[in-house]
């Protein structure tokens, strides 16, 4: 059955044309391309790396950027899309997107060099090189200032130690953009594969993000040379200022996950016969599928203003913790109320909510937790911090 | 290698289609207008030999009202260059159709005109040899492999158990059947670029519109099924009934 994207409140008459050309050219690559496979690549673990050069060769990577980097330029509404149809498809590939995107050449873009960004950007944008993200260490999650990754300046290159954990790319990954303390302060490095010392094992057994690559990085005195150094930013605000970009991408992405539970749920509902009728007639599951539709809806508004106000420049990091805490934890539990929906049928393959449900479960967990989100709107609505 | 494509916008093949209050016409209220599915081929194949060839333009026409600015865009976000919209009523009249697409390149610089073998709504498989006639170029339809040559194309067509491999020269008129290529996505910087290419609109100049649709109905509802009984039992009824009503044994 053909996808039937939810827009109760006619949002589409909002876009403009180039804003739904985006749309239906990304929506059709997924449908064309990721869903025959994804329920076979969830199964047995497996990213569907044969995806990225038609991916990049559309411009799904690194969108945003401008076209002398080999990017499409494309505004805050239209990369949302991006996003919202990619998710549609599987929590996995708007990772990879988001990650190489919003994580990888969003710092390069934003506080490398010119030589930086003239040879990483373009390869990036092509999908030539892949990258990964390198904050989240074992023992620092929510807390990414206590990390332990050191970088050490020996005159004529930096040596760095130490690890990161769940980072999504990271065994694909040609280069690491990697976080670590230099005379305590927090600096950026490009960390490229086969350097000695380096290693990025993957984690393996996950009962989430199945069709994503999620690893470990390991640093055991890697020489990193001097010139690897991203001088354009010290401190947290670099590494936080990534996050709000890949934030911006999952509270839209999180919303394509809720489309795609909400129309496979719908069109169950009403050819389900129970007790003589559809199920949708029923009173206790029309209250969940109007529930559902209200969420979606309002998680469509809430990402189309905050595209405004990015595009206007006047979106502010806690405006993009509000939608990604709202948007994340809202398409959890329609995936999880879309599955008690779908009865015995929602824990088969033959369905895709139960895979929506299991990826939102690290979506609502990675890039700041719903809780984490609470506590920095809490801190910006009263001005008093409540984890420190 | 300059190249005109006639492509239509046509309602999205997922659309449910109902007869308006008139009758005659399609309401068009819900529609989506997509670029017409073998029109897609034709431009596929126009950048591609462009492409081989190095230079060149493809220029797409369409006739058709409102509707028809997105579908040139999408054909320009695929990597035509410029588009011509035809303004004019959409109509069923293949040969109107094809002479206001005539006027509309006739005089200018071409070296194929390409367009999908028929359009999914009226399928009348016409308009492109019509275009051909109106223009006294040869014409190779339904054509699912394109060969540059030396003097002009090899083009094969699809028969009955196999191949009949033509050759025309050039400018000719080139139907495009399925199979003839896989038409690209438009990718976003096509997408972007899209908005800032040529898009001309002149006045449609068909003449007179001979063929005319008066009715367009639905089909009638199919007869309910009959159970002629359950098990071993029912099976000489049934045989009898699919031997003296259906009439299929």
């Amino acid at each position: 059955m053909a996808y039937k994207a939810l827009d109760y409140y006619l949002i589409e008459d909002l876009l403009t044309e180039e804003e739904r050309m985006v749309r239906d050219t990304v929506r059709e690559f997924v449908t064309d391309n990721l869903m025959p496979i994804i329920e076979e690549c969830n199964r047995t673990a497996r990213f569907p790396m044969e995806l990225i050069p038609k991916a990049a060769g559309l411009g799904l990577l690194g969108a945003p950027y401008p076209e002398e980097y080999g990017c499409a330029n494309l505004n805050a509404i239209a990369y949302g899309l991006i996003n919202q149809e990619l998710e549609r498809g599987d929590s996995g590939l708007r990772s990879f997107v988001s990650v190489q995107t919003g994580l990888v050449m969003y710092p390069i873009f934003s506080y490398g060099t010119e030589e930086q960004k003239k040879y990483w950007l373009p390869k990036l944008a092509s999908g030539e090189k892949i990258g990964c993200y390198g904050l989240t260490e074992p023992d620092f999650g929510s807390n990414p200032g206590g990390m332990l990754t050191r970088a050490e300046d020996k005159g004529d290159h930096y040596l760095l130690n130490g690890s990161k954990a769940w980072i999504t790319n990271g065994t694909i990954a040609d280069v690491a953009v990697v976080w670590a303390k230099l005379d305590g302060e927090v600096r950026g490095f490009l960390v490229e594969k086969g350097r000695e010392g380096f290693e990025a094992p993957e984690i393996k057994n996950k009962f989430s993000l199945r069709a994503s690559v999620t690893s470990d990085l390991i640093f055991q005195d890697v020489r990193i040379p001097k010139e690897n150094i991203l001088p354009g930013v010290k401190g947290l605000k670099g590494p936080l200022s990534c996050l709000t970009q890949a934030r911006y991408g999952i509270a839209w992405g999180a919303m394509g996950a809720a489309m795609a539970v909400y129309d496979e749920v719908l069109s169950y509902g009403k050819s389900r016969i129970q007790f003589d009728r559809p199920i949708a007639g029923f009173q206790l599951v029309q209250n969940k599928l109007v529930w559902m539709a209200t969420e979606i809806t309002k998680g469509q508004l809430l990402v189309y203003r905050l595209a405004q106000l990015k595009d206007a420049k006047r979106m502010r990091p806690q405006h993009v913790s509000l939608a990604k805490r709202n948007n994340v934890g809202a398409a959890l539990e329609i995936a999880r109320v879309g599955r008690d929906i779908l009865g015995a049928n929602g824990i088969s393959n033959e369905y895709q909510t139960f895979r929506h449900m299991n990826n939102l479960e690290s979506v609502n967990t990675y890039e700041g937790t719903f809780d984490i989100h609470t506590l920095i709107i809490g801190e910006d609505l009263t001005g008093i911090a409540a984890y420190t | 290698m300059n190249i005109f494509v006639l492509i239509k916008a046509v309602a999205d093949s997922e659309a449910t289609i109902r007869p308006a209050a008139d009758g005659k016409n399609v309401k068009l209220d819900d529609i989506t207008w997509v670029l017409n599915p073998f029109d897609e081929y034709a431009v596929e194949e126009a950048l591609k030999l462009k492409e081989a060839a190095g230079e060149g333009e493809v220029t797409v026409v369409c006739n058709g009202g409102d509707e028809v600015p997105k579908i040139i865009r999408t054909a320009l976000a695929m990597g035509a260059d410029r588009g011509i919209h035809v303004n004019g009523p959409r109509s069923f009249d293949a040969l109107s159709i094809a002479k206001s697409l005539v006027n509309a390149i006739q005089g200018k610089e071409y070296d194929l005109i390409l367009c999908g073998k028929s359009a999914i709504d009226h399928d009348n498989n016409a308009v492109g040899t019509m275009v051909a006639e109106l223009l006294d170029l040869p014409s190779v339809s339904f054509v699912v492999k394109l060969e540059k040559t030396a003097t002009g194309l090899k083009c094969e067509r699809e028969i009955e158990g196999g191949l009949l491999v033509v050759e025309t020269p050039l400018p000719a008129v080139i139907t495009a059947q399925k199979g003839l290529n896989e038409p690209r996505y438009a990718s976003l910087k096509g997408i972007m670029a899209a908005k800032k290419k040529p898009l001309e609109t002149i006045d449609a100049k068909s003449g007179e519109v001979q063929v005319e649709v008066i009715a367009i109905e639905p089909r009638p509802p199919r007869a309910p099924g009959e159970i002629i009984g359950e098990g071993v039992d029912a099976v000489p009824a049934l045989i009898k009934k699919l031997r003296e009503e259906a009439k299929v044994l």
